[in-house]
Parts: structure tokens; C-alpha cells; sequence
């Protein structure tokens, strides 16, 4: 933490930092979670939304007793299932293999 | 003696107590063993607040779950559904879809740059002493006031379920708890807290399976006619499978349930406790593992309350249904459970009613255990080690400080439960999540992804969050000025929600900002190619 780096290691941190394989990694990591962020948030924000100002929608029943804001809450437990489904897929593809290259470099420049 | 004793006396006549009691006594049995056995594993500083970083992903999914669904979640959401119908679920919801901002944006990157404590992973690139002293505050704040919560609560809940009602009693059960979580993180560190928090994870999943397994072979696994039970036996209609019957009373009301669901939504990943669950797995990838296992642990049992609450409003009739009321909805799910068992007075209605007061117990005990170690490491880590003895001490010497700062936070959690019991047990929860998401998380999400974030800009968006999350509470109808509040013979609010998280969270968030923008610091700028590097790699990472 505070404690101060040694200069070779400060190097090796500069020389990941600027390489190809790490700006790629932090590519792929953002483009991923940037916009399911966002994505996710607005889901939320318009069920949130709806219960409070669309009752006629809500209350709109689909079968049985079951109504729109029953499948819509429903709906955001499938979402979120999904999204964590899809990143562990992701991330296991796009980022580990990187971010494993990356740290065997790292560690064996540094001598760990 | 009030009404509910005399219906409890006459209609149990104490049976249920007696197997309630025993198991109450195996819980604490179980916990206290497995406590002995972690403790004598717990060697280093990494044993006693990391765990040794030796669980799998899969065992910290469920101590995740363990650490997360509390008594409030699992008593007070089914209550609320069985009261409020459709707007309990909202809960439930805001509560899951808050482990995606965990999953995607806090887990990985915190386990490859911390250590032990939230604080260290700001501290990475920032002046240790001002952030170290901001983060350490606003983790002893969040955690007060949810220990608080859980602690208020297992005193009403204990009391009610063993039929006791007496002022005493409750004390007694308050005081108790605190020993027991002091015996949990004094002598078990995170290894006896974490393998608790599992044991209860697993009872409590049990538990709720098996009750909404039994309320759904009621209806021959008809969820519309389930629902349309509890809509008719609610006298509400189909008003209560639809949003509105609690927060759609005027427009304030709406608005404070939009900043409800922003606080609940954001607050998950800034809550101190959940944070440091992420350092007790080997690597960043166990950390998305666990992750990954709490979402389909958290969310099955979240949808599982949406069976206990409508059956619980479906199912328990007549003398029990006054007692959920009274109870304001806590009772819902110990009562559904004696009902679907057989009724009251039949055995097995008396055995479920036992088992699930007893897996409620458990719960509450697991995550006052996770809470107070939190403090206590935080205290020890941050404040110990490295604001007053600026890193010169040995982790011997901070575990020792660790142990006597549990013992501390534990006797101030009993000394400030005891009298704070007329404290509404929701109220409290949702204020630790409006802290945690105004005063957490604007400070580690700008420091993972803000370049030019700074000392100025942490300790301004921790405090700035902080007092504008406590103080619009304190000058909000909670504390005075309505007949529910606090204070009810004076009136200083004016500010009209009870919720803050839709002014203070942008509030810290603005703060960061405006801390980052107005300091010249360059230091912090400098090291945040290591902190993305180390944060994205695991390169230099601890191990």
C-alpha cells in the first residue's frame, strides 16, 4: 500500500501499463461493463419508475392473477441472472486469458 | 400481559417454546464450535481479518449470502409483503440488482488492489493518514447503524418468538447476542465468522425452501391461485398484487421510494462488511466466483420471500394474522411456517415454528458476527496501524488491537441497542445502505476509474456523503415533526423524505469532484497506472 515501490517494480507496473496487451485488457473490460452499467441501471430506474407512475399498466393482468408487475419484477430477477451469466462468460474469454499473460510477465520480471 | 401473550399462552401453551429453546441453544451450540475450531487456525493478521485468503469462491458465495440476507430481509420483507401485498417485493428487487454493481464494477478490481479493509484500497494512491481516518469513519457509521438494526430486532424477534414480552427479557436477549458476536470475532476472526455465516446461509435456504415448497404444494403449485388467496384474504383485492398500496399514497411518497430504490441499488457495494468478504478468496477470479454464487443464493431466496409473503397473507387466518400485525409483519414467516405444519397447537406446526425461529436466530447472529469484525479490523488496520502508529507495528500487535476493538464495538452495540429499541428496525437498514451508497461508493468508484482523483477528493465525497446521508435524516420526518417520528414533541424537519439517498448520493458524488478539482496533489494522478494495472491483473496483488 504505502509502502514505496522499488524501482523495478514501479517499472514493471509503467511497462504493463503502456503495453498493447493491457490496453486491450482494459478495453475489453470497459466496453463490457460501461454500457450494462448503464443498461442495467435504466432497467431498474424505469421498473422503479412504473410502479410508482404507470398503475394502469402495472395493474394490467396477463393470466390468472398474475399482472404485468408481477412479470416485470420477475423480468429484473431474469436480467440480473442473465448479466451475471454472460460476464463470467465474457470476462473468462475476453480478460483472464490477458490478465493471466500479463501477471506471469509481470511476475517474472519482479522475481516473485 | 397484552393480547398477544394471552393468545400465545392460551393457544401454545408453551410447547413450542420449550423445542424453540433447545434449538436456540444448538444454533449457539454449533456457532460457539465452529468458532473454537477456526480460532485455533487463526495465527497471522491475513487468518485473523482475510480468512487466510483460503476460501473458494464457492464457500464465500454462500458466506456473501450468510453476510447479506439478514433478519430484515428475511423476516421483515416476507412481513411486508403479507402487509403491503406487491410493495414489499420492491425490496427484494433493489436488493438483488445491486450485486450487478458489485459483480461488474467493485469485486475483482478491490480483491486485486486491497488488503484487508476498504480504506486500503483508497490509501493505494492517496495520503494514508486523512483517508484511512474518512474511510474508517464511515465504515464504523454504516456498521453501527446496521448492527443496531439487526441487534433492536433480534431483541423484539427472540422475545416475541419465545412468548416472553417483559422489557427484561428483551434486554437480556440484546446483551446475549452481543456476547455471543464478541465470542464469534474475538476469538473465531474471519475463518469462525465466515464458516458461521455459511452454516447460516445453508439453514437458511433450508428453511425458506422447504416452507415455500410446503405453501405451494397448498395451492398443487398454482402461483395464481396462491396469489389470488392472498389477495382476497388480504380484503384489499387486486390492489394488493399491485404497486402502490404502500408508497403510492401522494407524490412525496413516490419520490421517496424512488430514493429508497437508488440507496438500495447503490448501497450493497459500498457496505463495509460485504466489501471485505472479497479479500477472503485466494485471487480476483474466486472473487467473481463468489459473486456469481451470491446472486443465485441472494436471488433465489429473494423470490422465495415473494411465496412466504403472499402465503403468509394467504395462509394465516384469524388469531395468528392479528399477531403478524401486531408484530408489524415480522412474525409473517415464523407463523406461515406453523401453519403450513398443521395449524397452532399441532406438532407439526410446532416443530416448523421452531425451526424457522431458530434459522432466524442464526441469521441474526451471522451477520452482527460479520459487522462487528468489519469495525473492529477497520479500527485495528486503519486507525491503530496506520493513523496513530503510522504502520510501525506488527500483525500480532494489530490483531491484538483488532480483538480488543470487537470486545469495544460489541459493548457500545449492546449499550446503544438497549435503550434505542423503540428504533424502527427498516429504518435502519435503509439509512446504512443510503450511507454506504453516498459515502462509499463515490470515494471507490472515482479512485478505480478517475484518474486524477485525489486525497481532497476522497476525504470530501466520504464526509460530504456521510453528513449530508445522517443529517437530512435527522432533519427528516423520522426524527421529528410526524407522529411516527422519534421525537415526537418537537418538530425541526424540513426535509420532507424519510429516504436521503436522492440528494446526498449525488451530493458525495459532486463533493468527490469538487475535492478532486480544487487540490493540486499530483502523487495520487502518478500511481494510477499501478492501481489499474495491479487492479486488472492481480500484478502485485495480495496473496
Amino acid at each position: 500500500m504505502a509502502e514505496k515501490l522499488t524501482p523495478e517494480v514501479h517499472a514493471a507496473y509503467e511497462r504493463i501499463h503502456d503495453s498493447e496487451e493491457f490496453t486491450q485488457l482494459r478495453s475489453n473490460y470497459l466496453r463490457f461493463v460501461v454500457p450494462m452499467t448503464v443498461g442495467f441501471m435504466l432497467w431498474y430506474l424505469l421498473y422503479v419508475v412504473c410502479s410508482n407512475w404507470a398503475p394502469g399498466l402495472m395493474g394490467t393482468q396477463v393470466f390468472g392473477t398474475i399482472n404485468v408487475a408481477l412479470l416485470f419484477g420477475l423480468l429484473q430477477f431474469v436480467t440480473t441472472f442473465g448479466i451475471a451469466w454472460v460476464y463470467a462468460r465474457y470476462s473468462a474469454r475476453a480478460m483472464d486469458p490477458i490478465a493471466a499473460g500479463l501477471l506471469e510477465d509481470f511476475e517474472r520480471e519482479v522475481g516473485r | 400481559m397484552n393480547r398477544s401473550d394471552a393468545l400465545l399462552a392460551a393457544s401454545d401453551s408453551g410447547n413450542h417454546q420449550a423445542l424453540t429453546g433447545t434449538l436456540f441453544v444448538l444454533v449457539v451450540l454449533l456457532t460457539v464450535g465452529i468458532t473454537f475450531w477456526a480460532s485455533r487456525n487463526t495465527k497471522t493478521a491475513a487468518d485473523y481479518y482475510a480468512g487466510g485468503r483460503s476460501f473458494s469462491g464457492f464457500q464465500n458465495g454462500f458466506a456473501i449470502g450468510g453476510d447479506y440476507m439478514s433478519a430484515a430481509s428475511f423476516l421483515g420483507i416476507s412481513g411486508a409483503i403479507a402487509l403491503s401485498g406487491y410493495d414489499g417485493f420492491l425490496y427484494s428487487i433493489g436488493f438483488l440488482v445491486a450485486w450487478l454493481v458489485a459483480l461488474l464494477l467493485i469485486a475483482e478490481l478491490l480483491r486485486n488492489s486491497g488488503r484487508f479493509t476498504m480504506a486500503d484500497q483508497l490509501a493505494y494512491r492517496m495520503r494514508q493518514t486523512p483517508v484511512r481516518t474518512a474511510a474508517a469513519t464511515s465504515t464504523i457509521v454504516v456498521s453501527i447503524f446496521y448492527l443496531l438494526a439487526q441487534m433492536v430486532g433480534a431483541g423484539a424477534l427472540v422475545a416475541l418468538l419465545l412468548g416472553v414480552d417483559s422489557a427484561a427479557a428483551k434486554n437480556l436477549t440484546i446483551a446475549g447476542v452481543g456476547v455471543l458476536m464478541i465470542v464469534y470475532v474475538v476469538f473465531g476472526g474471519m475463518k469462525g465468522t465466515t464458516w458461521v455465516q455459511i452454516v447460516k446461509a445453508v439453514l437458511l435456504m433450508f428453511g425458506t425452501i422447504l416452507i415455500s415448497a410446503l405453501v405451494l404444494a397448498k395451492f398443487d403449485f398454482n402461483l395464481s391461485d396462491l396469489l389470488g388467496t392472498a389477495a382476497e384474504n388480504s380484503g384489499q383485492g387486486s390492489a394488493f398484487l399491485e404497486p402502490g398500496l404502500k408508497y403510492g399514497v401522494s407524490l412525496t411518497s413516490k419520490i421517496d421510494f424512488v430514493s429508497l430504490g437508488i440507496a438500495l441499488v447503490l448501497g450493497t457495494a459500498g457496505l463495509p462488511h460485504i466489501l471485505v468478504r472479497f479479500y477472503t478468496v485466494p485471487t480476483a477470479k474466486q472473487a467473481r466466483v463468489s459473486v456469481l454464487w451470491a446472486i443465485g443464493i441472494i436471488g433465489t431466496f429473494y423470490l422465495l420471500t415473494l411465496i412466504l409473503g403472499f402465503g403468509a397473507a394467504a395462509l394465516v387466518t384469524g388469531d395468528a394474522k392479528e399477531r403478524v400485525v401486531e408484530s408489524g409483519g415480522n412474525l409473517a414467516s415464523p407463523l406461515l411456517a406453523e401453519a403450513v405444519g398443521g395449524g397452532s397447537g399441532t406438532t407439526g406446526g410446532a416443530i416448523l415454528l421452531a425451526l424457522i425461529s431458530a434459522v432466524a436466530f442464526a441469521t441474526i447472529l451471522a451477520v452482527v458476527a460479520g459487522l462487528t469484525l468489519t469495525s473492529a479490523s477497520s479500527v485495528a488496520h486503519d486507525l491503530y496501524a496506520s493513523v496513530i502508529k503510522k504502520g510501525d507495528v506488527t500483525g500480532e500487535q494489530e490483531v491484538k488491537v483488532a480483538r480488543i476493538a470487537a470486545f469495544v464495538i460489541g459493548g457500545v452495540a449492546i449499550a446503544l441497542a438497549i435503550p434505542g429499541q423503540s428504533l424502527n428496525v427498516a429504518f435502519l437498514v435503509a439509512l446504512a445502505f443510503a450511507v454506504a451508497a453516498s459515502a462509499n461508493l463515490p470515494a471507490l468508484l472515482y479512485n478505480l476509474f478517475w484518474k486524477r482523483f485525489n486525497t481532497r477528493g476522497a476525504t470530501w465525497s466520504i464526509y460530504g456523503g456521510l453528513v449530508s446521508a445522517v443529517g437530512l435524516v435527522v432533519f427528516s420526518p423520522v426524527v421529528s415533526g410526524s407522529e411516527t417520528a422519534l421525537l415526537t414533541d418537537v418538530d425541526f424537519a424540513w426535509f420532507p423524505l424519510q429516504n436521503p439517498g436522492i440528494v446526498s448520493i449525488p451530493f458525495g458524488f459532486l463533493m468527490g469532484w469538487l475535492g478532486t478539482v480544487t487540490s493540486k496533489e499530483t502523487e495520487s494522478e502518478a500511481r494510477f497506472a499501478e492501481l489499474q494495472v495491479r487492479s486488472l491483473t492481480g500484478a502485485g496483488a495480495e496473496k
